[in-house]
Formats: structure tokens, sequence, C-alpha cells
């Protein structure tokens, strides 16, 4: 009798155990990426907004300021502006580029039919060198004196400027070295030209579209959804832009390069001033955001989504 | 108007060799189906047709043109795909006038055609749809309204049909056939289904492994199927097959013994040719032929390993004792069971026989039969 109550007891509490267990489980698996979103994605981003309504000095009393630091920001401080033209400049012309380059790369390496491994890993390989490398090797390219880039235009007769000289070429050179790394943009454009079915070309080569035809109306349509993914991530890193233009020009000549990532590093680390580096962080966080949900609206009248849902659909299967 | 000729058709892709040498001749208007198993080359050479794939040699004639090598959009063909390959960001009406409008075609003239398939598959109502929004049967419809609006001469149609469920395929299969008889175009319709290609089919071309094993009319390839392949491959269940050897020849009346057969078979054919007697012949049952007899009388022998009952009829699996699988037909009712030893005749009207190549040896068909042939071959000659 009592061996039988202790084995019913301990049934019960093995049930108990799991049934915690059952709805603890996946929570536990998922742990790890929850705590790091909350300690390195949530916590500095509530710590950051925080920052910037404090005057912070890295050591030192830390004085609450309410919105000064964005007042100061917008209406006193002129290098705000400039840096913010530069950068929405150098948006402007990048994230064209990048795109339509990485199209017209990602259509070259999805028709041809001859080592096309080789030329997807030769395009790809730049974006996996890290960036501190790829910038020395592009201060070696744009070496007024000995550099690959006008040793190559002596060769053709051309005397090639100071390309990290001249406050006006200075842009276009990290608009050329920021290009270099298109390989990601490049890959996501390729993948969804693979994903195209080939009949839709097929059905439209029996009907006599001519090639431009299938291009603008099934090529172009059918990467929508990519093509805006990769003008999206275009115009958030355009913003990031940091790392080339502080090891290649450091913001010059005469801060012809000094991007608004550039600004907000030297409030935060040359002049220690974290409240205002942070503030200016939350303005570029602000402009990034209105600008993507801008592009999203508009991409509602050019952007065919296959995965919505469809209506109607008890006939067949298919 | 537009018959096509086809001559000694090759193509390969790198060291396999697809299509060998066909040479077909379709009739202005009719309805032809490319019949075979997977791989066997029919998908290549409805695209051979079509202008998608470059031949490695032979011609393409359709009507008075040769057009081996003009480029698609100039065959004056349409084709329907088996993924129906509508443009998914398009809507019907755009789907349908898509090619019209950038070939040039004026815009009342677009609308005439558009109206006019729209009316004809009755997808008028849908016409301002997007193909998500549309169910597997209507997106079909668009598909082949999208063959329609081109006026072609030739339309080919790849297993159009085969990403629909049993009920709507059916539904689709009468559709069609109503289509080509309103149309009376010629259609070329590829299909692994043989019930899609006797039912729709003027004449079916059987392929296999890439040649044409026999090009007839369905009855023709049911009642006379020309070699082992056809007799196996139309018919279900499939035609039982066992083989023999011929033990006396009289003229065209041929004994045959050992084998599979438990007891001597006489049958006659319509040739009186020696047939070699240290080769195996092999005879060719239909399951529904095949009749269950007193131990006496029976040419074969075997056990019942699994009887599926389908109410009207039931089919007897059967192990033979030479090893060999066979399957019998018989009414709903009647009460044979598993395991059972069983025995059955051959009738020897009712059989084909195939020489040691599997080609068949010509035998008389009934009056009735051969009454039937001779009726669809002139309905389309017609």
């Amino acid at each position: 009798m009592d061996m039988t109550y202790a084995g019913a007891e301990a049934k019960v509490a093995r049930r108990k155990r799991s049934a915690i267990a059952r709805y603890a489980a996946p929570y536990l698996f998922i742990s790890p990426w929850i705590l790091g979103f909350l300690f390195f994605t949530l916590g500095p981003l509530v710590f950051s907004l925080t920052m910037s309504f404090y005057d912070w000095p890295v050591v030192g009393e830390r004085t609450f300021v309410g919105l000064d630091n964005y007042r100061s920001m917008l209406f006193d401080d002129p290098q705000f502006w400039e840096s913010l033209w530069i950068t929405v400049k150098f948006a402007a012309i990048y994230v064209p580029f990048n795109i339509i380059m990485s199209f017209l790369l990602a259509l070259m390496l999805h028709n041809i039919t001859f080592a096309s491994g080789f030329f997807r890993t030769a395009f790809y390989l730049p974006s996996v060198i890290s960036g501190v490398a790829l910038v020395t090797i592009w201060s070696w390219i744009y070496s007024k004196e000995y550099g690959l880039l006008n040793f190559m235009l002596s060769l053709v007769g051309i005397d090639g400027p100071n390309w990290l000289g001249d406050p006006n070429l200075a842009i276009v050179a990290i608009i050329i070295a920021s290009l270099w790394g298109l390989g990601g943009t490049m890959l996501i454009l390729l993948t969804g030209l693979k994903a195209i079915p080939k009949e839709l070309y097929e059905a439209a080569t029996v009907s006599g579209v001519p090639g431009w035809a299938q291009m603008l109306f099934i090529t172009l349509p059918m990467l929508g959804p990519m093509l805006l993914f990769t003008f999206i991530t275009s115009i958030i890193s355009a913003f990031q832009q940091l790392t080339i233009a502080l090891l290649l020009t450091k913001g010059g000549p005469l801060g012809s390069t000094y991007f608004f990532a550039m600004y907000i590093y030297d409030n935060a680390f040359k002049y220690f001033d974290m409240g205002y580096a942070a503030a200016g962080s939350w303005v570029m966080f602000i402009i990034v955001l209105a600008l993507s949900l801008g592009v999203m609206r508009w991409s509602a009248a050019w952007v065919y989504y296959e995965g919505e849902v469809r209506q109607n659909d008890g006939e067949g299967h298919a | 108007m537009a018959a096509i000729r086809i001559e000694n058709l090759r193509k390969g892709f790198g060291s396999l060799e697809v299509l060998k040498g066909i040479n077909l001749d379709i009739a202005d208007g009719e309805f032809v189906c490319f019949l075979g198993p997977s791989g066997c080359g029919k998908s290549t050479l409805l695209r051979s047709i079509a202008g998608l794939e470059e031949l490695d040699s032979g011609s393409i004639r359709l009507g008075d043109r040769d057009i081996t090598d003009l480029r698609s959009a100039k065959r004056d063909i349409a084709m329907v795909f088996q993924n129906y390959a509508l443009y998914p960001h398009m809507n019907v009406r755009k789907n349908l006038s898509f090619g019209l409008a950038l070939n040039g075609m004026k815009r009342d003239e677009i609308d005439r055609r558009v109206n006019n398939a729209a009316d004809i598959l009755r997808i008028s109502e849908l016409l301002n749809r997007k193909p998500r929004q549309l169910s597997g049967g209507q997106r079909q419809r668009v598909a082949i309204g999208r063959a329609i609006v081109r006026e072609p001469k030739l339309f080919l149609l790849d297993e159009p049909l085969s990403n629909l469920d049993a009920g709507l395929r059916v539904t689709m299969r009468v559709e069609l056939a109503a289509l080509h008889e309103r149309l009376g175009v010629t259609m070329i319709y590829v299909t692994h289904d043989q019930v899609e290609a006797m039912t729709l089919s003027d004449r079916v071309v059987v392929l296999d492994r890439g040649k044409v094993s026999q090009f007839g009319t369905p009855l023709e390839l049911f009642y006379q199927p020309a070699n082992l392949f056809v007799a196996g491959f139309i018919g279900s269940p499939r035609m039982n097959f066992v083989t023999a050897n011929v033990v006396r020849q009289d003229r065209s009346e041929l004994t045959l013994s050992g084998g599979g057969l438990a007891r001597d078979l006489t049958l006659e054919t319509l040739s009186s040719a020696v047939i070699a007697k240290d080769k195996p012949v092999t005879i060719g049952i239909r399951p529904d032929k095949l009749e269950l007899v007193s131990p006496e009388e029976a040419h074969l022998i075997g056990d019942v390993r699994l009887v599926e009952r389908l109410g009207t009829e039931s089919h007897v699996h059967i192990g033979l004792e030479n090893g060999a699988d066979m399957t019998a037909v018989v009414r709903g009712t009647h009460p044979v069971s598993n395991r059972e030893r069983i025995h059955l005749r051959i009738p020897a009207e009712h059989c084909h026989l195939f020489d040691a190549d599997g080609k068949a040896i010509a035998r008389a068909l009934d009056t009735e039969t051969q009454m039937l042939i001779n009726q669809e071959k002139s309905k389309r000659v017609a």
C-alpha cells in the first residue's frame, strides 16, 4: 500500500517537472540570443538614449540637460549640417551606383556558364576583407606618386591627380573604395535572379517579347523585394560610412570627406562629449528610419511580393 | 492552316542524346499527344518545335514554311507551360495582352482578342485579378488564354494539367477537347498520363528513350501495339507478359510451349514467315482477358498474392510458378482470396505476340475492334 502511494507521489512530481521543462525548454534554447540582445542591443540603445539627454563627459560630473544637446546640434552647430550634407551627397551617389553595379554584375554572373563559381567568389572576396586591410590597399592604390591607379593612368599618358589631396576628388575616391565591397549586394540580387522561373522568359520569348522588354517588365519587377532590401541597406550603410573616410582621408582635405558618422565619432572620442555624440547617433537613427519608411511606402507602387496571401483558392492546389 | 513535318530531328545535351532521329507527320487540325515515361524526350521534342531548344540536326516544317532556324516568336506558335508561367506581377488582362502590345498591335485589336479569349475560357470577370488571386484551374485557363490571343497556327501544351487535382483535371480535359473542336487548330500536347492521351488525341506519339516507338490512334495503340514497350505502357493495369518457345509452325499457325506456360497454346498469326525455334517469343495478354478456369484447362498456374477490390472489378495479383508476376482483372464480387492457388487460361484470340526483339507479330483483330479502329482513322482523315 505504502509502496503504491510513494510510487504515485513520485509520478506526480515527475509530471510536474516535465511540465516545467516543457514550458521552459523553448525559452532556454533561445536564451543565449535573448541575453545577447538584452545586453548588447537593447541595453546600449536605451543607455544611449538616456545619455543623449545629459551633458556626459567621459570623466567628471554628468548633468541632465534635457533636449539641449539636440537643440544646439540643430541650431548652433554648422559642422553638423556640413557633415550631414557630405553624407547625403555621398549616399546620393553611392546608393544608386551600388545597386546598379551590383545588378549588372549579378546579371553577368547569372548568364555566364563558364567558371561562374570562380567569378562569383572573385567578386565576393572584397566583401570578406576587413575594413582596415581594405583601406590600406586603397591608400596604396590612390597614392599620388606610387599608386597603382596613377601608374595605370600614366600608361595611357594621363598624369594622375592627387586623389586623396583634392577636395573634389577625395569623396569620389571614397565612393569607389566603398563600391569595392558590393559583393554582398550582388549576391542578394544574384539569388533573386536565380529564383525567377525561367518559364517566364520562355513564355515571353515564344510571345515575341524582345530582350529589353523582358528585362524591364519581368526581371526588374520580379526582383522588386530584393531591390528594395538592397536599397534600404545601402542607404543605411551610406549613412554609417566611417572606416574608409577615417583611415583614408581623416575627414579631409578641407573637411570634404567629413561624414556624419565621423562627426559623431569625433564628439565621442576626440572631444569626449558622450551625451552630444549619443544625441548625434539618435538624429542619424531618425533620419535613416524616416528615409527607410519613406522608401518602404514608395515601394508599395513598384514592389510585388509573391508570398502575399491568395484569395479564392478553394479550387485546385498548385 | 498548318500541318507539321519533322524530319530526322536530333538533339542532345552534352554527351547525352535525348532525341535520336524523330520523324513525324502531323496533319492540319490534328490533336496529337506525345506520351512516354519521364526522360523519354517528349518535353524536349515539344520545346524543339517551339524553338526553345536548338537542334543538333533535322528539320521542322510548319505548313509550307521551314521553321527549323526561325526564332521562336516568328514560328506562329503558342505554348502553354506546365506551371502556367503567368507573370505574377501583372493582372490577367496584362498577362494576356503583354506579348501582343510589345509587338506593336493596335489597342482595339488587342482588346478584341483578349475579350474573345476571356469569353471562350469564361474568365471575363477575372481580368483585373493577379494570378495569386486565382485558383489552379483559373490560372490554367489564363495560361491557355495567353496562347489563344496569339491566334497561332499551332498550339503546344506541355503537361498543362499535371498541377491540377484529379477532379479538376477531368473537367479541364473536357474543356480542352471542346476548345480544340472550336478552334480547329493543330495542337500538340505532352503528357505522361495515358488516360489524357487516349481521351484527347486524334493520334498519339509514344516515345521511348528518344525514339518514336509507335504513332497511331489511341485504339490502335491499345489493340495493335507495335512492340513490347507500347504494349506494356498503354493500358492499366499493364499487359501481362509470358515467354514461351515456338515448338511447331504450320504456315501461320504457331504452337507455343515451355517458358511460363503450363500447357501448349496454339494461335494464328497474319504472317507465315518462319519464326526461329531457338529464340523465345513473348505472349502478351491484357489482365481483363485472362480467364479463371479448372486445372486441366489452365495455361498458367500461380498463387494469389493480393486482391485489390475496386467495386466494379477486382485486380488479382498473382505469382506464377516460374516466379513471374501477373495481374488478372475479375468481376468485383468474385470470391477469389489471398494465397489461393489459381488457374488461368489465355484465350488465343485475345493475346498479342512479340518476337525475340520485342516487335509485334501481327495478328488479326475481331471484326468489331477492327471496325472501331477503322472508324477512328477515317474520322481523323475527315
